[in-house]
C-alpha cells in the first residue's frame, strides 16, 4: 500500500475577523476542530530523531503527542504533553514556536513546518473541556518543604515538577491573583484568564499550596522562611517587575503609563470591563513606544478600549522588532499604525499636566551594536510631533529588587538580575534557586518554564 | 483570615479598623503601609499601618471615606473579612535620636504620622506635635498622640478647636516664640505638605514628608506612583513613601494626584445612587 501523501500546506487556524475583534476582548485565534487538528497532525513525518524536541526548552514529546492526535486520542495526547509541560494551554498560545520547535521541523525546510503550538493548544483545550481528568501519579510525601516565590510561569513549573515528586510546595504570590505576567501582563484576547485559572487549579489539585498577598522580602524574608518556618529550599521566580522609563522630559505627565501599569489596570484590575473600580485613561489617540510583544499587547488593548488611533513608535525597523511576527501581523490587521525609525525625545502636556503630544526624532540604521542589530542613530533636525492623549512606555522591565535587597547573601549582576547557573538554577546562596526573568531579564514564558524545570531537578538532587 | 476585630469611628468620615494580620503585625515598622481590597472588584487601596500589636497579631488602619472604594471599605462591619490585605510595604521611617522633633499632621495625614510620633518619642526625642483639621469634628487621635508627645498644638480652619488657622500658622508662632527643632516630619494633603515643609526647610530644619501618590500594586511593578525627587524618578512604593522634603517636585505630584478626578467623582455618584436606590 502506498502511504497517504502528506499535504504540503498547513491547516490554518480560524480567527475572529479584525473588524469584529477590535471591539471585544475575546481570543483572536479560535482553535482547531478535531478534524482540523487531525489533518494538521497527519502532516507530521514522525522523525526517528525529532529535532523539534531539541528545540523545545522543556522537551515536550512532540512526535508522540502528534501521533496520538492522528489516532484521535486527544486527552491521551494532552497527558503526554503534561509529562514535561505543566501549562500546555498557555504555551500553545504564547510560546514563540517559530523560533523553537517549529523552526527545527524538517517539513519547514521544504514546505512549511508543522504547527506544534496550534496542536498543543488543541489538546490542552480538548482535555480541559472533555476530560477525562486524570491526576498524574504523585510520589509519597518525602517531608521536604519547598517555597516558591512568584506564581508566574517559572514558579508554576517548579511547583508542578516538585509536587509530583513528593515535596510539600507552597507558592508565595505578592498580588491578589496568582499567575504573574500571565494574569497582569498578557491580555485576555491573547490568553484568556479562565485558562490560566484552570491551569493553576490543576496544580492546587495536585496539592500545591498558594499564599496570595505574600510579598517575600517584606511579609517574610527568604532567611526567615528557611530558618524559622522550616523551608528546606526556596525557588525565586519573582520576575522582571520594575518598568523602565526613557528618562525624557514630560514622562511623568498624566496619561503616560508604563506598559505594566496600563496592562495591569486593564487585565488584573479589569478596567476593560465596565464594573471594575480601577480607572484607566482610555485615550482617543494612543502612542505605544517599543517593538516587543508587550508593545503589541498594549497597542492592541488600546484599540479595544476605544482608541480612534493606536500607534506604535519604534526606533528601528520592522525587521529588528523583537515581537513575534504573528503579533505584528495581528496588530497591523487591527489598524495599528507603525511609526518606524523614530524615537521619542519629549512628552508634551497641557497646563493641567495631561498629555497632548509626543515629540519624536527620526532615526536611521548605523553599524551593528552588541545585540547584532544595526544601531539606530538620530537624524539631525528631524523633530516632529504626534498628537496623542495617552503614551504607553513598553521598552522593557528591570528585575524586581525586593528579593536581592532583602537577601544580602544572594549574588546579583550589575543589572540587578540574580546570578543562577544556566544548567542548574543554583544561586550563590545554599538551597536557594532562581529562574525566569529575575535571572535572564525580560524574556519568554517558555524560557522561564525551562528554568523552573532545571531548578526543580537541582532541588531534587540537592535534597535527596 | 483578615477579620475586622474592631470598627471605630474617629470623626464623621474617618474610621479605624483593627484587623487580624499576624504576619504583617510581626514585621511592620513605623512608616510602612498595606494594600487593602474590601471586595473582589475593588481597587487596591494603599493605607498606612497606624498601629500594630505583634503579640496579639493585629494591625490598625485609618481611612477617610472619600470615594467609592473607601465607601465600600467603610461599609464593612466588625467580624467581616477584608478580601485582601498585603504588606508591610515601603521603607520604614529612619528613626534615630535627632533631639527636638516637630511632627506636623494635617487631616487624615495624622494617621500615618501617629506611628512615627510614637517611634521618635520612644527613641528619646523631644517631640512637639502639631495637628490640624478643617474642624474639631474631623480631628483624630488627639489623646493617643498627646500620650507620646512632649507638647501638642491643635489648629482648625474654623477655630472650633485650638488655634484658628493652619498647622503652618502654629509652626510659625513656635518659631516666633524661639522654638528650635532638629528634625521635622510633615504628613497630610500634598498641598499642606508643600506649604508647611517650605516653612520648616526655610527654618533650616531637616524635613521628611510621606507621599501619597496614586498606586496599584505597591511592589514596584507598575510605576504608577512615580514622582520626581531631586530630579530623579522614584517609585513611592519601593523607594518611599518617605522622602526628603527639599527634593520633592510638588507641582508634579499635585498634578498627578488629579489624574482620575473625573473618574472618581463619577464612580462616587454612581455608587451613592445605587446605595440610595437599594434603601
Amino acid at each position: 500500500m502506498t502511504p497517504q501523501p502528506k499535504p504540503a500546506t498547513r491547516v490554518p487556524m480560524r480567527e475572529q475577523k479584525a473588524s469584529e475583534r477590535i471591539h471585544n476582548f475575546s481570543e483572536v485565534p479560535l482553535g482547531y476542530s478535531p478534524e482540523e487538528a487531525m489533518r494538521e497532525a497527519q502532516r507530521c513525518l514522525q522523525c526517528k530523531k525529532p529535532l523539534c524536541v531539541e528545540g523545545c526548552p522543556v522537551n515536550v514529546k512532540i512526535p508522540e503527542f502528534i501521533k496520538l492526535i492522528v489516532a484521535g486520542e486527544f486527552s491521551e495526547a494532552a497527558r503526554t504533553i503534561k509529562e514535561t509541560n505543566a501549562l500546555p494551554a498557555v504555551c500553545g498560545r504564547v510560546c514563540p514556536q517559530e523560533t523553537q520547535c517549529e523552526e527545527k521541523c524538517i517539513l519547514g525546510k521544504k514546505a512549511s513546518a508543522i504547527q506544534v503550538g496550534h496542536l498543543e493548544r488543541f489538546c490542552a483545550d480538548w482535555e480541559r473541556e472533555n476530560g477525562p481528568f486524570i491526576l498524574p501519579a504523585i510520589k509519597p510525601k518525602n517531608n521536604k518543604k519547598i517555597g516558591v516565590v512568584g506564581s508566574g510561569p517559572a514558579g508554576l513549573t517548579t511547583a508542578g515538577e516538585l509536587i509530583k515528586e513528593g515535596f510539600e510546595v507552597t507558592i508565595f504570590e505578592a498580588l491578589h491573583e496568582p499567575g504573574g505576567v500571565l494574569v497582569y501582563g498578557i491580555p485576555e484576547f491573547r490568553l484568556p484568564k479562565e485558562i490560566v485559572r484552570k491551569e493553576i487549579d490543576y496544580l492546587l489539585k495536585l496539592g500545591v499550596v498558594l499564599e496570595k498577598n505574600f510579598i517575600v522580602g517584606k511579609t517574610a524574608t527568604i532567611d526567615e522562611l528557611m530558618r524559622e518556618e522550616g523551608y528546606d529550599a526556596m525557588f525565586v521566580g519573582s520576575g522582571a517587575g520594575l518598568p523602565s522609563f526613557m528618562n525624557i522630559p514630560g514622562e511623568n505627565g498624566i496619561g503616560v503609563y508604563s506598559a505594566n501599569e496600563y496592562l495591569t489596570r486593564s487585565n488584573l484590575m479589569k478596567a476593560f470591563k465596565n464594573d471594575a473600580d480601577t480607572p484607566l485613561i482610555k485615550g482617543k489617540r494612543v502612542v505605544t513606544v517599543g517593538g516587543g510583544n508587550v508593545a503589541m499587547d498594549s497597542a492592541r488593548t488600546a484599540i479595544r478600549l476605544g482608541a480612534e488611533k493606536s500607534m506604535i513608535v519604534y526606533r528601528r525597523t520592522e525587521a529588528e522588532m523583537p515581537a513575534r511576527t504573528a503579533e505584528v501581523h495581528h496588530a497591523k490587521d487591527e489598524g495599528i499604525e507603525f511609526h518606524l525609525l523614530c524615537n521619542p525625545v519629549a512628552v508634551l502636556a497641557d497646563e493641567s499636566g495631561f498629555v497632548r503630544a509626543i515629540r519624536c526624532i527620526r532615526m536611521e540604521l548605523g553599524a551593528p551594536d552588541d545585540s547584532a542589530r544595526r544601531r539606530p542613530v538620530p537624524v539631525n533636525n528631524s523633530d516632529f510631533e504626534i498628537e496623542c492623549d495617552v503614551v504607553i512606555i513598553a521598552i522593557g522591565n528591570n528585575p524586581n529588587p525586593l528579593i536581592p535587597r532583602t537577601t544580602p547573601d544572594i549574588q546579583v549582576t550589575r543589572r540587578g538580575t540574580i546570578v543562577a547557573g544556566e544548567e542548574d538554577g543554583r544561586t550563590s546562596k545554599k538551597f536557594v534557586y532562581a529562574g525566569g526573568d529575575i535571572v535572564t531579564g525580560a524574556a519568554t514564558v517558555i524560557l522561564a518554564m525551562g528554568a523552573g524545570k532545571i531548578a526543580a531537578r537541582s532541588i531534587m538532587e540537592d535534597l535527596s | 483570615m483578615s477579620t475586622i476585630l474592631k470598627k471605630e469611628r474617629l470623626s464623621e468620615s474617618i474610621w479605624r479598623y483593627r484587623v487580624l494580620a499576624p504576619r504583617i503585625a510581626k514585621k511592620r515598622l513605623a512608616g510602612q503601609f498595606v494594600i487593602v481590597r474590601p471586595c473582589s472588584t475593588s481597587e487596591r487601596i494603599p493605607l498606612t499601618i497606624a498601629n500594630a500589636d505583634a503579640r496579639e497579631g493585629w494591625i490598625e488602619i485609618i481611612f477617610q471615606v472619600v470615594g467609592k472604594s473607601t465607601m465600600l471599605l467603610g461599609a464593612l462591619s466588625q467580624g467581616d473579612e477584608l478580601c485582601d490585605i498585603a504588606g508591610p510595604l515601603g521603607k520604614p521611617t529612619h528613626i534615630e535620636k535627632f533631639g527636638r522633633c516637630v511632627c506636623i499632621g494635617g487631616g487624615v495625614g495624622i494617621a500615618p504620622l501617629f506611628p512615627i510620633i510614637c517611634a521618635l518619642h520612644q527613641a528619646g526625642n523631644n517631640v512637639t506635635s502639631i495637628l490640624g483639621a478643617r474642624s474639631a469634628a474631623l480631628l483624630m487621635l488627639e489623646e493617643e498622640i498627646m500620650a507620646h508627645s512632649n507638647r501638642l498644638f491643635i489648629a482648625t480652619d474654623d477655630g472650633s478647636k485650638g488655634t484658628k488657622g493652619f498647622v503652618s500658622d502654629v509652626f510659625k508662632s513656635c518659631g516666633k516664640s524661639g522654638d528650635i527643632f532638629d528634625f521635622a516630619v510633615v504628613i497630610g494633603p500634598a498641598i499642606m505638605m508643600k506649604i508647611t515643609s517650605a516653612l520648616t526647610l526655610a527654618a533650616g530644619i531637616k524635613t521628611f514628608v510621606s507621599l501619597n501618590p496614586i498606586m496599584i500594586d505597591g511592589t514596584g511593578m507598575c510605576g504608577g506612583c512615580r514622582i520626581s525627587v531631586g530630579g530623579e524618578t522614584k517609585f513611592a512604593c519601593v523607594d518611599g513613601p518617605e522622602f526628603d522634603a527639599s527634593k520633592v517636585d510638588w507641582d508634579e505630584l499635585l498634578k498627578r494626584l488629579r489624574s482620575y478626578k473625573t473618574f472618581e467623582s463619577a464612580a462616587r455618584e454612581k455608587h451613592a445612587c445605587k446605595v440610595a436606590g437599594a434603601q
